[in-house]
């Protein structure tokens, strides 16, 4: 009796949704209810899905990681109709097989700001090049620095993380270190990208060389730990940090000279093409495909020859979150 | 008449002092503290000097006196989920209030301290009135708490705090040696509530309750009472915890403190302090959380990745518990 009763409930839902279908339906799926990056990727999804007359479901996973709380919100997307869904993988690999069954049905997924693994899993990627994010930083810091003496501290995300490697390794690259081993790289330590955890791995690394006179950051909650790690032993003005994420707070950071330089990416960007290319997809059924780079900028008040960058006012005015 | 041999008097007085620290499980910590430290001073000069262990105790400090109120309330045979939820709304509460509201910084440190310790309060009538498990209410609150947060801070960070709330950042000198405001007041809270538990009635009705509730409330102890009371009065502990850690970062974060109920179990059992109630010294919390820092802080001055301190506090974990368990059984 129960199960009928479902059955009977389930079908006048499709019917009602079947009734609704006119209406573009497209699903994002962030990280996070809670990082300010996701909170400003749904705020530009909203506006965009507006402005396109599109509905917009949201869903995201309980914290950073949680692969189930995704594949829930996506089921429940397909369910309700959605037609195109934007999602930001919390796991590259274990979100795949509910991917492929919703393109089965038709659904056109979009991964932005990370990649799944494959990157062929989804029918188009909208994000930042992380490596490349980690090169401008890499090569401004080197042609601040020059010929002097450098002594690099990195406080990285966690282990494993793609996004995390990209931009190391897109770091050293721009300070033209090919290895992890090399002599220069004293210190490297996981900051989670967390603000207190960024602090204590940069006194860790300043008691075990105190001469560290370069840090890079995963993102800027990690640097501005590490600037109070500094701040604390008199060493703020003569080390520099750079940093990537170009949010508001840090981009203030950036102004206040507490960070160098960082290289700011645009997650409202990412969701307004994100919607567009869903709506299109919807109307016409034209899917777009391959990666999509949604840009990277430098931003520094302290600009160094050779290297192209932007000041802090435009990093202000294309920041996400409150200004 | 008979004439105390000193030296006998001191031997006696070490043993006892051994048996005192096996039967609460602290010898095995201690013994693993003082490797790791030997191990660490052999692999880096900087490991043993006054600027390193005052930085540690800096490191710990947070988690360090939000674990006094998880031990409380760990003697008492509960457990805290929500400690660290519950420390982070104050924090929320006490930046955004003299930030964004430009409120008196005290008035504001008051108003965050007063939210914690409603929580705490809420964690208590729920154990006591409803009698609910305490592993239940403090998942709820740890949710309810963390929601509030998230929606009152919309979340974001608060930066440019008035100097009040930094204060315990502060630091002064003994020798070279920089100690903040902050690692003091967690000492002293230490030993504070050393003397609380061990020296007054209501520190020692914690452990009888603890024990054996039903022959507590026999002798005539008022249990709920009692458990009332450690549940808020963590919930006010977990409020200073708060103070430190805007005093710590600069900034009132409201994605801190999220796995800081880990964190505090962790430094409570390494101490010695047993999960079933009525056994611990607070000091061995003390410990537990030192022994954590020094590994961090340790691994990362001779160079190994961070990963390497967490598979070695599992471990300890690991057999502190076992250790707690093997001697209950013998007792």
């Amino acid at each position: 009796m129960n199960i009928k009763r479902l059955s009977a409930l389930s079908v006048l839902m499709t019917a009602t949704v079947a009734f609704a279908a006119d209406q573009p339906i497209i699903g994002l799926i962030t990280k996070t209810e809670t990082n300010p990056f996701f909170v400003k990727m749904k705020e530009g999804a909203q506006k965009a899905a507006t402005a396109k007359g599109a509905k917009l479901l949201t869903g995201a996973g309980k914290a950073d990681g949680d692969n189930a709380g995704q594949v829930t919100a996506l089921e429940n997307m397909v369910a309700a109709g959605a037609k195109a869904i934007l999602i930001t993988p919390n796991n590259a690999q274990a979100i795949i097989p509910a991917i492929e069954k919703a393109r089965k049905q038709g659904v056109m997924v979009i991964a932005l700001d990370s990649p799944t693994d494959p990157q062929s899993a989804v029918d188009a990627l909208f994000a930042t090049n992380n490596y490349k994010a980690g090169q401008l930083i890499g090569k401004y810091a080197k042609a601040a620095f020059g010929k002097k003496p450098v002594k690099i501290a990195t406080l990285d995300l966690f282990p494993g993380h793609p996004v995390g490697i990209d931009r190391h390794n897109g770091f050293l690259n721009g300070f033209g270190i090919s290895s992890d081993k090399d002599a220069r790289v004293v210190c490297m330590q996981d900051s989670y990208g967390d603000q207190a955890k960024g602090q204590t791995a940069m006194e860790n690394c300043l008691q075990k060389d105190p001469e560290i006179n370069l840090v890079y950051t995963i993102n800027e909650p990690a640097a501005a730990g590490a600037y109070q790690a500094l701040k604390a032993i008199g060493r703020e003005k003569d080390v520099m940090i750079v940093s990537v994420d170009g949010g508001c707070t840090g981009v203030k950071n950036v102004a206040a000279g507490m960070i160098a330089a960082t290289s700011q990416q645009y997650p409202l960007k990412m969701a307004s093409l994100g919607v567009e290319a869903g709506v299109k997809y919807i109307k016409t059924g034209k899917k777009v495909s391959g990666y999509t780079d949604t840009g990277v900028t430098l931003i520094t008040d302290k600009k160094m020859k050779g290297v192209t960058s932007k000041d802090t006012k435009f990093g202000l005015d294309n920041c996400w979150g409150v200004k | 008449m008979t004439v105390q041999n000193p030296a006998n008097a001191r031997t006696r007085e070490a043993n006892s002092l051994l048996k005192r620290l096996n039967s609460t499980n602290l010898l095995g910590p201690i013994i693993a503290l003082i490797l790791a430290s030997a191990f660490f001073a052999t692999q880096s000069e900087r490991f043993l000097t006054g600027q390193n262990f005052s930085l540690i105790l800096q490191q710990v400090m947070v988690v360090g006196v939000m674990a006094i109120g998880q031990t409380l309330i760990i003697l008492t045979a509960g457990i805290d989920l929500s400690c660290g939820m519950v420390m982070v709304l104050g924090t929320m509460v006490m930046t955004k209030l003299a930030v964004e509201s430009g409120m008196n910084p005290f008035v504001a440190i008051l108003a965050g301290t007063l939210v914690s310790t409603a929580v705490g309060f809420l964690n208590g009538l729920l154990v006591t009135k409803i009698k609910l498990p305490p592993f239940i209410v403090t998942l709820g609150t740890y949710n309810i708490a963390f929601a509030i947060t998230q929606i009152y801070s919309n979340a974001q960070t608060q930066t440019g705090l008035p100097e009040a709330l930094t204060f315990f950042g502060n630091t002064f000198h003994i020798g070279n040696t920089a100690i903040t405001y902050g690692t003091v007041l967690m000492l002293l809270m230490y030993v504070l509530i050393w003397v609380f538990l061990t020296r007054t009635a209501p520190g020692r009705h914690i452990y009888a309750v603890g024990n054996n509730p039903e022959a507590a409330r026999l002798t005539g102890i008022p249990t709920n009472k009692v458990l009332l009371f450690v549940y808020t009065f963590a919930g006010f502990i977990y409020s200073i915890a708060g103070l430190l850690l805007v005093a710590r970062t600069g900034v009132g974060d409201p994605n801190a403190g999220a796995t800081d109920n880990l964190d505090t179990i962790t430094a409570v059992v390494l101490g010695g302090t047993s999960l079933f109630g009525g056994r611990g010294l607070i000091y061995g919390t003390l410990l537990g959380a030192l022994i954590v820092g020094v590994f961090r802080n340790g691994l990362t001055l001779t160079g190994v990745p961070s990963v390497y301190q967490i598979l070695i506090t599992g471990i300890l974990v690991i057999l502190a518990v076992a250790a707690d368990q093997l001697t209950r059984k013998k007792a």
